[in-house]
């Protein structure tokens, strides 16, 4: 152990405790009153606050699978809400958590999770979300050349060859919408989905319209979004955390702070591609 | 003072009776002590949210039980493929010709290397690659190529377990029908090759077990069947009850084979005259 190691662990506690004297001052106890003062937040590990994305972390949610280097939509969300609680990047740690484990019962290993999760009310019985920061409508994705690259309506895809990702909402509203004749391929994650596409095992697939425009903009070579549509209730997108967890209304604040000054608008319009130009199906 | 044989007889059944009821006693105890356990646990109400939601069995039973048909399908199919194509390749390498060495090179490199690569890769390269070749007779249904990737796996190892089985038989059977005047083709068919199945069926039945529950990784290449039906349902509505349905589901059909397996067993050993002493 060097010297300014020693110092720095002997250090340490005394803050620490120096710390608590003056939260337990008169004086102080006006800030602490507020309960989402950073010191008075419940934290998985004091101090810092720990955020959860799947790993490989895609774009335009994150960027090079560095969800650290707040790059990419989700990234810039998740610095965004961490810094109108408090923290500094610094203090934002981040941890793998694979999206089926998302929602095991008990506690997590995370503050919250950012992992493009839709909000349903039979999710939100096994854990919180906070509000939503990202509204994603479904999209329709064909390579050039397919027999429904140029279909107008939902109708027209029903003797289609559908692929999905398992665990997504794309499932329900292919299911709920187009009402296909073919059973739905499931896949693991968007890799193989993309490449039953390529393969084609599948001849459309249905993503969120953001993964569509990424996918359409080099994964799939010849790829093309050929339209978006809503499933019914739509599809909102907001942070997991414990259920019950003290931290949720905390993450709301800092959410609804983010939406009124504006720079959750600009961190959508820096990332995320506007979906105005593709054709909405019914 | 001699014991009579129906004395003998009537005190051996005494102490089985016995026997049955300590065991049946012990067994009571320590089951009741484990539920007990589990139900006052601090966990157990959200537990029983989580996996044992009687609401969530009920809803998700019949669609699983509908996926689970595709399993079936697939485990029946592709075990008649494993038995004759890894008997092939067991019979294959048991031949000692020179003649056909690249034959039986081929058989232990494809038996080697399927032994040695994850079943998942397998069925990625089989799954995915197949069809990127764009062979028109080839199939492309994920159904199809991920069977033929099971098979291919599991026909390897049940290679082994046929080649095992006929290199147990002794030397002296094969010697005895060639002395007969048996043709070598005729001694393996009629003598070797029939002892030899009879030896391994156990391992047999047991690696088809194991294959009745690895049919769900084919779901990784698209088809829905009742492990990812399961799991659609779970991730859709954050509860795991789906798992033990499907759990249940599979027991229905595994435990049964699971005891025709020890049955065997003991009918072999008893076969063998060795029971009485153990």
């Amino acid at each position: 152990m060097t010297l300014r190691r020693l110092l720095a662990a002997v250090a340490a506690p005394l803050l620490g405790s120096a710390a608590l004297i003056l939260a337990t001052l008169p004086g102080a106890s006006a800030a602490a009153a507020t309960s989402c003062a950073k010191a008075s937040l419940t934290l998985v590990h004091p101090g810092q606050l720990t955020v959860a994305t799947d790993a490989p972390a895609y774009p335009p949610y994150f960027e090079n699978n560095k969800p650290a280097n707040g790059q990419g939509f989700e990234s810039a969300v998740a610095y965004a809400v961490a810094g109108q609680l408090g923290f500094s990047s610094s203090q934002v740690k981040w941890t793998v958590e694979p999206f089926n484990n998302s929602y095991t019962p008990g506690p997590k290993p995370f503050d919250f999770d950012i992992n493009e999760i839709s909000i349903t009310a039979a999710r939100a019985k096994a854990v919180d979300f906070s509000t939503p920061y990202f509204n994603n409508p479904q999209a329709l994705v064909t390579v050039k050349g397919s027999k429904f690259a140029h279909v107008t309506s939902l109708a027209a895809l029903r003797g289609a060859v559908i692929g999905v990702q398992e665990g997504t909402t794309s499932l329900t509203a292919v299911n709920s919408e187009i009402k296909p004749t073919k059973q739905v391929q499931v896949f693991n994650n968007s890799n193989d989905v993309v490449n039953a596409l390529r393969a084609g095992i599948v001849q459309v697939i249905v993503v969120d319209l953001a993964t569509g425009f990424y996918l359409t903009s080099g994964e799939i070579p010849h790829g093309i979004v050929v339209g978006q549509f809503n499933a019914p209730g739509g599809d909102n997108w907001g942070l997991l955390l414990t259920k019950d967890s003290k931290l949720t209304a905390c993450v709301d604040q800092a959410m609804a702070k983010i939406r009124s000054n504006g720079t959750l608008a600009s961190i959508t319009k820096r990332w995320m591609q506007s979906g105005a130009g593709v054709p909405v199906l019914k | 003072m001699t014991t009579t044989r129906a004395q003998r007889q009537q005190a051996r059944r005494r102490q089985a009776r016995r026997s049955v009821a300590i065991s049946a006693a012990s067994t009571a105890i320590v089951v009741a002590g484990i539920a007990t356990a589990i139900v006052l646990s601090p966990g157990w109400r959200t537990i029983r949210e989580f996996f044992f939601s009687w609401h969530y069995f009920k809803q998700v039973l019949p669609s699983l039980i509908d996926a689970f048909w595709l399993d079936v399908r697939l485990f029946l199919i592709v075990e008649a493929i494993v038995l004759a194509l890894g008997l092939a390749i067991a019979l294959v390498r048991t031949l000692r010709s020179p003649v056909l060495f690249p034959l039986r090179l081929a058989c232990t490199l494809f038996v080697d290397v399927m032994r040695g690569v994850p079943l998942l890769i397998l069925l990625y390269l089989i799954g995915f690659g197949v069809p990127l070749l764009g062979f028109k007779f080839l199939p492309t249904n994920e159904a199809i190529l991920g069977g033929a990737a099971l098979a291919m796996c599991y026909s390897a190892y049940v290679s082994e377990v046929f080649r095992a089985g006929i290199e147990s038989i002794h030397p002296s059977q094969g010697a005895a029908a060639l002395a007969l005047g048996l043709t070598r083709g005729q001694a393996l068919r009629d003598v070797v090759v029939p002892q030899a199945v009879r030896r391994v069926a156990p391992p047999l039945l047991n690696d088809f077990i194991s294959l009745t529950k690895d049919v769900a990784l084919v779901s990784i290449l698209g088809p829905q069947e009742m492990v990812r039906v399961a799991q659609i349902f779970a991730d859709y509505h954050f509860n795991y009850t789906p798992f033990v349905a499907a759990a249940a589901i599979y027991l229905v059909v595994t435990l049964p084979l699971i005891r025709i397996v020890d049955l065997q067993r003991r009918r072999a050993l008893r076969r063998q005259s060795t029971l009485a002493f153990m």
